[in-house]
């Protein structure tokens, strides 16, 4: 079981702040994030593109934002489980959660504050009969552990990067690799299209298009696939594996689930003060929430997360006064034994 | 004088609006939907407008000379389900006064 004072749900760039702002109150955090990597959609779905609205940043791109937050709240070495979806929530007798992940990771936590943006990007699948009955049989949206496709024949659908850096990747594992996609064009880093091409030509990969996999077959497990090719009739594919690759969307998933106070896709919080829901002990912050005049804004989410670390403070720290200090004055003092502070005045005289 | 422009749109349960957008707010398709809260929040506009998601696409219906698609949102398309051939993403058509009249569906949520 992971303890921490702050569980925060979601590792986008308002979850990162709030491990700063937590840190200056001498409070820990961990962080649960579905996706494999910090940064939220700012590094899954726009790293290359700037933001020209975060204060002091007349230009930024999304993954430098990332890093940077990251370099931050270093010091203050917030935990991660990373690539796990919250699924459930427990408060227990002595007033804390317990949040158990979709893999059974267990997190104990005084406060839990949600900052899960637009929820947790889930693999986007093709509306294929049958495709689900398939799905750990053959068909997978995400590939967690190539070897499980050692000599094995796969094919993979889609256009984008993942279909195109996993193909490249799968042509040395598996014993057959097959690229599906609706157009002869990619859409992708310009070195990995070139590398399929490459591989293509050596016959490495094959490469299917313009098509498009329109049935799934099998009996205890995927055994093949229908494809059709633009303008021909339909041919049938033997096939180990199917693995679709259409990119993620965020749903709200199990959150949903938690008896919290949902409204237009997100969660109803008390903005008069502190961000919390219906829930007490649990706060929601960043594009996830949402009270009159919200504004789903990164800049936002940074205030949303300060305030709520208050709130944190006197729920963990009951009775105890709370005095604000400026980190100009008082310096910082990290989790790993480092200090920051600003450099003393020098008295000397002039002769 | 701010000019509107009336667009016909039907939503995902097959239910026309007649709206009038403003043409003087710099506007794009996907924010007028969200302007009059013609879909639930969250479920449009999912990438904030960067032709990166097609939770904005929508099919026109009418002759309308649209601006020509961009790499990005083609390459889009090509990713995306439900595409027909008058598929477009709604957040990269700028809503102006030539759009007068326009008709067009929101595709269905994947």
């Amino acid at each position: 079981m992971i303890t921490t004072d702050i569980l925060i749900i979601g590792a986008g760039p308002t979850g990162l702040f709030t491990v700063f702002e937590a840190g200056l109150l001498k409070l820990k955090c961990h962080l649960i994030d579905a996706l494999p990597q910090p940064g939220g959609q700012c590094s899954e779905i726009y790293p290359k593109k700037p933001i020209y609205d975060i204060p002091a940043y007349p230009e930024i791109l999304a993954g430098e934002l990332t890093d940077k937050l990251l370099e931050q709240s270093k010091q203050f070495k917030p935990g991660f489980t990373l690539g796990e979806r919250a699924q459930t929530i427990e408060k227990q007798a002595d007033g804390s959660f317990v949040v158990t992940t979709n893999k059974g990771t267990q997190h104990k936590a005084s406060v839990v504050a949600i900052a899960g943006g637009l929820g947790s990007f889930e693999p986007r699948k093709p509306a294929i009969e049958n495709l689900q009955s398939f799905e750990d049989k053959g068909v997978a949206y995400i590939i967690k552990d190539p070897e499980v496709y050692r000599n094995k024949k796969v094919v993979i659908a889609g256009g984008g990067d993942s279909a195109l850096d996993w193909a490249i990747f799968l042509s040395d594992v598996a014993s057959e690799v097959t690229l599906i996609h609706r157009r002869n064009e990619f859409r992708g880093a310009l070195d990995s299209v070139d590398k399929v091409q490459e591989l293509k030509d050596k016959g490495l990969i094959k490469l299917i298009t313009p098509a498009e996999v329109t049935a799934v077959f099998g009996d205890s497990k995927l055994e093949s696939i229908e494809v059709v090719k633009l303008g021909e009739s339909p041919v049938r594919i033997q096939t180990d594996a199917f693995i679709p690759l259409f990119g993620l969307s965020p749903k709200l998933g199990p959150i949903s689930d938690w008896g919290l106070e949902i409204e237009k896709n997100a969660i109803k919080v008390n903005n008069a003060l502190d961000y919390q829901t219906n829930i007490p002990g649990v706060f929601a912050i960043g594009d996830i929430n949402t009270y009159p005049g919200k504004l789903k804004l990164i800049l936002c989410g940074f205030h949303e997360a300060t305030l709520m670390c208050q709130a944190a403070y006197k729920i963990i720290n009951p009775g105890k006064r709370y005095v604000l200090k400026y980190t100009t004055v008082s310096g910082i003092d990290g989790f790993d034994g480092s200090r920051k502070e600003a450099p003393k005045a020098v008295v000397k005289s002039i002769d | 004088m701010a000019l509107d422009v009336h667009i016909q749109i039907t939503d995902r349960d097959g239910i026309l609006h007649d709206v009038q957008a403003p043409a003087d707010m710099a506007l794009n398709l996907m924010e007028v939907v969200r302007l009059f809260e013609l879909v639930p929040e969250g479920t449009i506009g999912v990438c904030g407008g960067m032709a990166m998601c097609a939770s904005c696409q929508c099919y026109i219906q009418s002759s309308h000379e649209l601006t020509e698609k961009l790499d990005d949102e083609d390459a889009m398309l090509s990713e995306a389900f439900n595409v027909k051939s008058t598929s477009r993403l709604g957040c990269q058509i700028q809503i102006s006064p030539e759009l007068e009249g326009l008709q067009i569906e929101l595709a269905p949520e994947d």
